[in-house]
Parts: C-alpha cells; structure tokens; sequence
C-alpha cells in the first residue's frame, strides 16, 4: 500500500529526487505532514500546485493505494 | 486543417518541420512561423527543460485546440523540446498558417504568449558547471493580458 510522489522543478532539489513512494496514508495534508518539515514547508506554500493521477486538484483529495501525487512548482514557461 | 502538436526530447530540424508543414498546406496564402532558441551569452553553457508527462502534453493540445478555435486556420503546428539543450539549439517552432496573414500572425502570437506563461516546464540554466532554477517572469504574465 503505497503512494508515489513526483518532485517538479526547484522541489526535486528539496526532495533530493525527482520521485520517492511513501505508504498510504488518506489524504494530501497527511502526506505532506509526514515528510521532512523543511520540504513539507517548501510543498504547503500558496504557489505550489498538486496533481493526482494526472489530474490538477484543487485543496484537499482523497488517495488510493497506488496514486501519484505531483507537487508543481510555478512554471517557468517554454 | 491540419494540427500537430509535439513534445520531443531529442534534437529537431525546425526548417525541416517547417517545410514539410507549408508543403502540405498550399491553399494557406500566409504562413508565420515562430523559432524561439536558446540564448547565448550570460556565460549558459546548457538551458534544461523538465516536464510531467501526465500534464505537459495534454494541456498543450488543449492549447492547439483553443487556437484553432479562435481564429480561421489552414493548419497549426507546435513543436516544443524538453532535456538538455546548448546556446542556440532550438527549444520551440510555432506555426500558423492562414488565408490570409492577419489570422495566422495573431495565432502564433497568441500561442506562443500562453507557451510561455502556462505550459508545464520547469526551466534551469547551467553557469559555470553549476544548476540554477530559472524563476518565473512577470512579463510572461502581463503579456496574457493582450488576449483578456
């Protein structure tokens, strides 16, 4: 039972990798609470914006053993 | 109409892709095409672009979509690349074409201001051997603000 979480940007960095799984846990605030302060700090500001399954959502979402959940960082355009 | 949109992480030939979209396309009158490259100077030795998958694609032929949809076009290509690119390797060819020049002018515009400022790419610039993440920039923004 597990979740995978994808580091965009300046987050991978933070992170130290692009991606890393965690275990389930039902929601994205629990998800952000269990990681080192200094990231979850840098992942609950009001920029970054969150993806499930590829899918932007909006505050809170309810996760599924298998989701991958992206924290998106402002884009930098192309 | 024709409309291609694609995201490649290898090298393209934007004069190639080009002719091959004009040659396909001779009832278009006007044809105006946007090459951007990557700047040298600065001492940037690479420019890396990094996408999500799930997202980048996606809301980049939502993009396409839009444009096709507002103004009278023959065909649409954008071309964007993602990976690691050196001063003067092209990052993204946008191309209209139209009847007539003024449609085709205002939809590479208007594709190119909405690229920049919405598509899902996360820039970093390499000095000196060093990574740097490259922020947003508020003209990018304002420049939306031509098409309210």
């Amino acid at each position: 039972m597990a979740l995978t979480l994808v580091f965009l940007g300046r987050l991978e960095d933070l992170a130290g990798a692009g991606s890393r799984e965690v275990p389930l846990v039902p929601s994205l605030a629990a998800v952000i609470a269990g990681l080192e302060p200094d990231l979850a700090e840098a992942l609950s500001g009001p920029r970054i914006r969150y993806a499930v399954n590829g899918t932007l959502v909006q505050g809170e979402a309810a996760l599924a053993d298998g989701d991958e959940i992206a924290f998106l960082p402002p884009v930098s355009g192309g | 109409m024709s409309g291609e949109v694609l995201l490649l992480t290898e090298p393209f030939d934007p004069a190639e892709a080009l002719r091959r979209f004009t040659a396909a396309l001779p009832q278009a009158g006007g044809i105006v095409s946007f090459l951007g490259q990557v700047r040298e100077g600065g001492g940037v030795e690479a420019l890396e672009l990094s996408h999500y998958a799930p997202l980048t694609l996606p809301a980049m032929q939502e993009l396409a979509g839009r444009v096709r949809d507002r103004w009278s076009l023959d065909g649409l290509l954008v071309i964007h690349r993602s990976g690691v690119m050196v001063p003067g390797e092209p990052i993204v060819l946008v191309a209209a074409a139209a009847r007539h020049r003024r449609d085709a002018f205002a939809a590479a515009d208007y594709a190119m201001d909405h690229l920049k400022s919405e598509s899902w790419f996360w820039k970093r610039e390499k000095i000196a051997g060093e990574w740097r993440w490259i922020e947003p920039r508020t003209q990018d923004i304002e420049d939306l603000a031509r098409w309210a």
